[in-house]
């Protein structure tokens, strides 16, 4: 395995054949291409979901065209039952989390570019990389599964709460196979992503190119690689979580069902079993997993600032001590997800306070993003504006934190909208727009044609504006007390609420209708987009050395050799106000760095 | 063939000695014999850590009204001395490749032999634990019976599932080592020998935590 992957990274030939070139390709960048289209449907398919729970929600007697041909118990006649909206919910959180928050950002984007700029050839092991990727694609084939099988999909949620996710069909439709398609889709999804994290790691480690120290390299491969290891971690704990809640389904042991539980006027033959346990090993793995999404966007957003303000940041030094202190935090703060949980006041409290000192290093980011901006003529184009939305995303989702991390007012808080505001801004929606920005950015490298700049700039403008419609008011109806997992509103005390959720729904319609102008974006411009020079952005990195895109083996057999910082921006250099990591040209910086 | 990257076995040379793997050019520099080398790192990591889970799981069930008691057949205690003599017979292995005097060729005759005994010692241990697993089946004891029976077949399982794939790469290892014309790389060798030592040292923490908490 191993001494093959060293020929397929040094001495090997070119691919040949369809297969080996687009499918079963151990190229690290049809890999990230590939992570990149599996996010894209399921990011589509997520979104869909989305507008269909959020018709329910106020419609609830609203026909559905078509859905009646993909579950007729679900929905008889196009009309959703309350059980299938909880479905839905479980397949738009499990999509979403997993095969979006962290393919896109992460396996995609890291998988394309983290050997290209820091200068290799290929990862370290090319056959697990195609692994990994085939495993996530096969853990995303067996969640949509779920769909069409006569039980249908689970209605857990995408936490999968024990005891009910562990005892089968007694707790709900979709409980029985659907909920058993979810365990084994999650395990081989840790799989992949472990194998993923592992090639991150030691690509990172052992291929740097010649000059390459950790230092220099650029903030966006920092934060890859932070991830990786955050990764690393959190997949290795689910996967265990997942074993376990399989052999309680399926062999009769009881890791979390607990003795005497009466569901559906059964009793469940279980004994001794601790549903906290589900909580605290999923949530170990659930709080980093929202690095693991956010993370790789703040990355590639500092990368794609210091090239749009055409100087660095005020520290790029500490813009990596805080990505890695979020990183090393982020293991320490699961409980609170758990406030609500029963567990001893006095850990609640151990929670909270590393919690709110996250606050810290992620204030510390924000203030050098805004920082660096202040003064600089940034240039504005479609990936320097969702760069600036991601700030603002980041921003706003992030403040609501601050009240979550305090167990007396999550109390109140945990069961309503203003948890599902806060999570869907700054980890949803400011990861997703790193993801558009990095797009935006690379698009031109990864497919030698440039996007459409006012498609683009369109885009921003209706998902940027549309966010904040959709997600503030979740704020609002959170803190008057609007409990979220409902199906709808239209017949208790939460009827006068129903205002604010039509203007939800209709802010959700538009802005999930505004994707389509990316994706026709997208598509458009990879066959008639204007052709796209080696470096059009005038970037520094070494992914602008080479050819847009790039041949098979990156640098065409060459090893680069690096002699700055990605950082080279604002000089006076033969080649314009920027100097290539690769040019041993020396110059002066015109303002202090 | 290929010598910029590998250390080869080469019955005219002998290449394996640590000079020449010293005086290999620039490619070698470039990364990959530490590539691989920190990538067993990493997988060692991630082992551990879903066993770290697995006994955070355990600690957490142990303080339930079901918790009983499991007497471990005494047939894993025979099996870890297996396992401890197999990664001494590694290291018989590991000395044979380093023995510089002697001819390339017998070098590998020397270093397969010790590879194909750990190679049966542990596929031993394998088969003592599946004795072991038959044992409280006779005495009625299966994975759902009692909580400390689930995590026996759960830990021994995974342990054993490990094993194994050490003992599939234990076989690509002595067919390259054998077969003495084809490349051999030495970074392969000390992967699976890391890789081996780690499966001992991961069975005695298991045995230890089965024998103290089960």
């Amino acid at each position: 395995m191993e001494e093959s992957s060293v020929q397929q990274a040094h001495v090997h030939a070119p691919p040949e054949g369809f297969i080996r070139k687009h499918i079963f390709s151990l190229d690290h960048k049809v890999i990230g291409k590939q992570y990149y289209a599996l996010a894209l449907v399921a990011v589509f398919t997520g979104m869909i979901l989305s507008w269909l729970m959020r018709i329910h929600m106020v419609w609830p007697a609203a026909k559905i065209p078509l859905l009646e041909h993909i579950s007729s118990a679900g929905a008889p006649g196009g009309v959703i039952t309350p059980e299938y909206y909880l479905s839905l919910l479980t397949m738009h959180g499990t999509l979403m989390v997993f095969f979006v928050l962290t393919n896109a950002p992460f396996a995609a984007f890291g998988n394309y570019f983290l050997p290209i700029q820091i200068g290799a050839e290929d990862m370290a092991f090319p056959r697990f990389n195609m692994m990994s990727f085939w495993v996530t694609f096969t853990a995303w084939a067996v969640l949509m599964l779920a769909f069409f099988i006569p039980d249908g999909p689970p209605i857990a949620g995408w936490t999968s709460y024990a005891p009910l996710s562990a005892v089968g069909k007694d707790a709900g439709p979709g409980m029985q196979w659907g909920m058993s398609l979810w365990g084994l889709s999650i395990a081989l999804f840790c799989i992949g992503s472990l194998l993923g994290a592992l090639n991150f790691i030691s690509t990172t480690l052992d291929l740097r190119a010649k000059g390459m120290t950790l230092m220099r390299m650029p903030l966006c491969t920092w934060a890859w690689f932070i991830t990786a290891c955050i990764a690393l971690l959190a997949f290795a704990v689910l996967l265990p979580a997942c074993i376990l809640l399989i052999l309680d389904r399926h062999a009769g042991t009881s890791f979390y069902v607990p003795g005497g539980l009466v569901i559906s006027d059964r009793l469940q033959a279980h004994s001794g079993g601790s549903p906290l346990l589900w909580q605290h090993l999923f949530w170990f793995f659930g709080h980093p997993e929202v690095y693991i999404a956010i993370l790789p966007s703040m990355g590639i957003v500092s990368h794609i600032l210091i090239n749009s303000m055409r100087k660095p940041l005020l520290s790029s030094k500490v813009v990596i001590y805080s990505m890695m202190s979020i990183g090393f935090l982020s293991y320490m703060v699961w409980g609170h997800h758990m406030f609500l949980s029963g567990m001893n006041p006095m850990s609640a409290l151990a929670f909270s306070f590393p919690t709110l000192t996250i606050t810290i290093p992620a204030t510390v980011l924000t203030l050098i993003w805004l920082g660096s901006l202040y003064g600089s003529r940034l240039q504005i184009n479609s990936a320097s504006l969702f760069a600036l939305g991601f700030i603002s995303m980041f921003v706003s989702g992030g403040v609501s934190g601050f009240f979550l991390a305090q167990p007396s007012i999550d109390i109140y808080l945990h069961a309503t909208y203003f948890v599902v505001g806060h999570f869907h801004m700054v980890m949803g929606v400011a990861s997703l727009f790193g993801v558009f920005a990095g797009t935006y950015f690379w698009f031109p490298k990864m497919s030698g044609r440039m996007m459409n700049e006012t498609l683009g700039k369109l885009h921003f403008w209706i998902t940027f504006v549309g966010t904040y419609c959709i997600f503030m008011p979740f704020h609002y109806l959170g803190l008057i007390g609007n409990v979220r997992r409902y199906q709808s509103f239209v017949d208790d005390y939460m009827q006068p609420f129903l205002g604010w959720h039509k203007f939800m729904t209709i802010a959700a319609l538009i802005t999930g209708a505004a994707q389509f102008i990316f994706l026709f974006n997208l598509i458009y411009s990879r066959f008639k987009g204007r052709v796209a020079p080696e470096n059009p952005w005038n970037g520094t990195s070494l992914e602008w050395s080479i050819p847009s895109p790039p041949p098979w083996n990156n640098f065409g057999a060459k090893h680069p050799v690096v002699y700055h910082d990605p950082f080279q921006y604002g000089v006076k250099s033969s080649r314009g106000d920027f100097v290539m990591q690769d040019s041993p040209e020396q110059v002066a910086r015109a303002s202090g760095d | 063939m290929s010598s910029t990257i590998v250390s080869t076995v080469n019955p005219q040379a002998n290449a394996l000695s640590p000079p020449k793997r010293a005086a290999a050019p620039a490619a070698l520099v470039y990364g990959h014999e530490r590539a691989s080398s920190s990538g067993i790192w990493v997988g060692v990591f991630a082992i551990t850590m879903s066993f770290a889970a697995f006994t955070s799981a355990l600690f957490v069930r142990e303080g339930t009204t079901d918790w009983g008691h499991l007497t471990l057949p005494s047939v894993l205690y025979f099996n870890t001395l297996v396992l401890l003599v197999s990664s001494i017979t590694l290291e018989c292995a590991r000395q044979a490749l380093e023995g510089r005097r002697s001819e390339a060729l017998e070098v590998a005759q020397k270093a397969s032999a010790w590879v194909m005994i750990t190679l049966l010692l542990g596929i031993g241990f394998c088969a003592g634990q599946f004795h072991a697993w038959q044992e409280l089946r006779a005495e009625g004891i299966y994975l759902a019976t009692i909580p400390n029976s689930s995590f026996f077949y759960l830990l021994t399982f995974l342990h054993g599932m490990h094993v194994l794939v050490g003992i599939l790469v234990m076989v690509y290892l002595a067919g390259r080592l054998m077969a003495s014309h084809t490349t051999f790389r030495r970074s392969l060798f000390s992967n699976t020998a890391i890789y081996w030592h780690f499966m001992t040292w991961l069975w005695i923490y298991l045995l230890l935590l089965c024998r103290t908490k089960l």
